[in-house]
């Protein structure tokens, strides 16, 4: 899938990956997460280079993947207390956090009494809970409707610029990627060797109607043409 | 009102099946070949004493006794064969094929090798008769959890304890529920067999005796117990269902 591919994050930096299906973008993130051992070379996550990864970023899933056994406050909580926090100070942290994340009154809810809007915020909470300050957001609202995405979208950049980390994104959506990112990694055909980098040119903080910058319009175009060349029909 | 709604038509049903059974068994009119519902409840009412202090309590011990064996039984094998390919190589076939044997046709080697007088023959028929239900639905309901969550838990640094008991556990939990209903209910069977065999106490036992002495009424007091225990210990799983799995109420 993946061959001979480089790159680094600075701290705090909004990367979005796009790609089509198949390109190896989530594979990426299983070598990242730890979940995959890359056959050769080192990946260093703080500038450090791990035995075993597992559990040094935050990784949030296509799906909510909330247990639906657990209340919104224990879900939220699993990851402080696979950490080996105190049930109580865990669902302290936790409750101190819920109204931040639009989600308060929700603590002794069931995931299933939530919209999808809502179990994709708890599912983003419990990522930030991971204590790191890389996350990796693996299509968090690909399955959520067009004006809750853009809802969602609004909220992350607010949510990122509060919490300072680092974030890497995957997407199939250009505009998602163009309205949240500082830089856009576009994977080619598999085996992906080399990296197309793009510069967004907005600033921050940003609004919604920002992506429709003239500039803008003529990368996405750009975009675009670069990712329909590599989709074989 | 939807709830009582629910009941009414298969009340009804069971009302008109007991007025038919009540008619037939009066045209008959030979009470040892097929005794009338009201004759079985005069029945019950006149033994009411022996059958609810020596007999029920009897059988209740094996009921109890059994289910719990089968349970710690069931539940061990099922966690071993999740955590062990060659454990699940070995016993999942032989828990299987154990099913095609007839139990009522080897309970009498039990009686040989326990006796009448302790409770353990009848023990051993009655976990034989319920560890499958628990051990499958158990084993399949600890591999049902989903790989996400696992690879999702992995991320977040989980250990393979973690996993078992914050993932594999709770998955588990409504399918081992699933079993343990089969099971109640086959229990009741299983020590209504086992006493038929051979014991000196027990609502099985009882009918038996009562069969030898061609008192129909008498052989259908202690079934009718049976049958209230075996539809109590189902209510009594339902509701501890209920209470441990309280999400599911919104599904």
């Amino acid at each position: 899938m993946l061959e001979k591919l480089s790159f680094n994050v600075k701290p705090g930096e909004f990367i979005s990956i796009v790609g089509p299906s198949g390109s190896g973008k989530s594979t990426l993130f299983k070598l990242i997460t730890g979940l995959e051992e890359p056959s050769f070379g080192d990946i260093l996550i703080n500038g450090e280079s791990y035995d075993n990864r597992l559990g040094r970023v935050g990784y949030m899933p296509q799906q909510d993947l909330l247990m639906p056994w657990r209340t919104i406050l224990s879900n939220a909580a699993l990851p402080l207390e696979l950490k080996g926090v105190k049930q109580q100070d865990a669902h302290h942290q936790v409750m101190g956090l819920l109204e931040e994340f639009g989600l308060k009154g929700t603590e002794h809810k069931y995931p299933s009494d939530l919209s999808g809007g809502m179990r994709q915020r708890v599912s983003f909470l419990r990522t930030v809970l991971s204590g790191s300050n890389v996350l990796l957001l693996d299509e968090p609202f690909s399955s959520l409707d067009a004006i809750t995405r853009l809802t969602m979208q609004e909220w992350l950049l607010d949510q990122w610029e509060k919490w300072k980390t680092t974030v890497l994104f995957i997407t199939h959506d250009v505009d998602e990627a163009l309205f949240l990112s500082d830089r856009i990694f576009v994977f080619t055909k598999s085996p992906v060797k080399k990296l197309e980098e793009v510069n967004v040119p907005l600033d921050r903080p940003r609004k919604l109607r920002d992506i429709h910058h003239p500039e803008v319009i003529q990368l996405k175009e750009h975009l675009l043409d670069q990712l329909r060349a590599r989709v074989e029909l | 009102m939807k709830r009582l709604k629910d009941f009414i038509a298969p009340s009804l049903l069971v009302f008109a099946l007991i007025v038919c059974w009540e008619m037939i068994a009066r045209f008959i009119g030979m009470a040892f070949i097929l005794p009338s519902p009201t004759q079985v409840v005069v029945k019950l009412w006149e033994l009411k004493n022996i059958l609810l202090l020596v007999h029920l309590p009897a059988t209740l011990q094996v009921i109890l006794t059994g289910l719990f064996l089968s349970i710690v039984l069931g539940v061990g094998l099922a966690v071993w064969m999740n955590l062990s390919k060659v454990a699940e190589k070995t016993f999942y076939p032989i828990i299987i094929s154990s099913q095609t044997i007839p139990i009522i046709a080897i309970a009498p080697i039990f009686v040989l090798w326990f006796g009448y007088t302790t409770i353990w023959a009848k023990v051993v028929v009655t976990i034989l008769i319920t560890f499958f239900p628990i051990t499958v639905n158990t084993f399949d309901g600890l591999r049902s959890s989903s790989k996400e969550l696992k690879e999702l838990l992995l991320t977040m640094g989980a250990r393979k304890m973690d996993i078992f008991f914050k993932l594999q556990v709770p998955s588990a939990l409504p399918h081992f529920y699933s079993g343990l209903k089969v099971a109640v209910t086959l229990s009741v069977i299983g020590a209504a067999i086992g006493e038929w065999l051979g014991a000196q106490a027990g609502l099985g036992y009882f009918s038996r005796r009562m069969m030898t002495q061609f008192d129909g009424a008498g052989v259908f007091a202690p079934i009718v117990l049976l049958s209230i225990v075996g539809i109590v210990l189902f209510l009594l799983v339902i509701l501890l269902e209920k209470i441990t799995l309280k999400w599911r109420k919104t599904e």
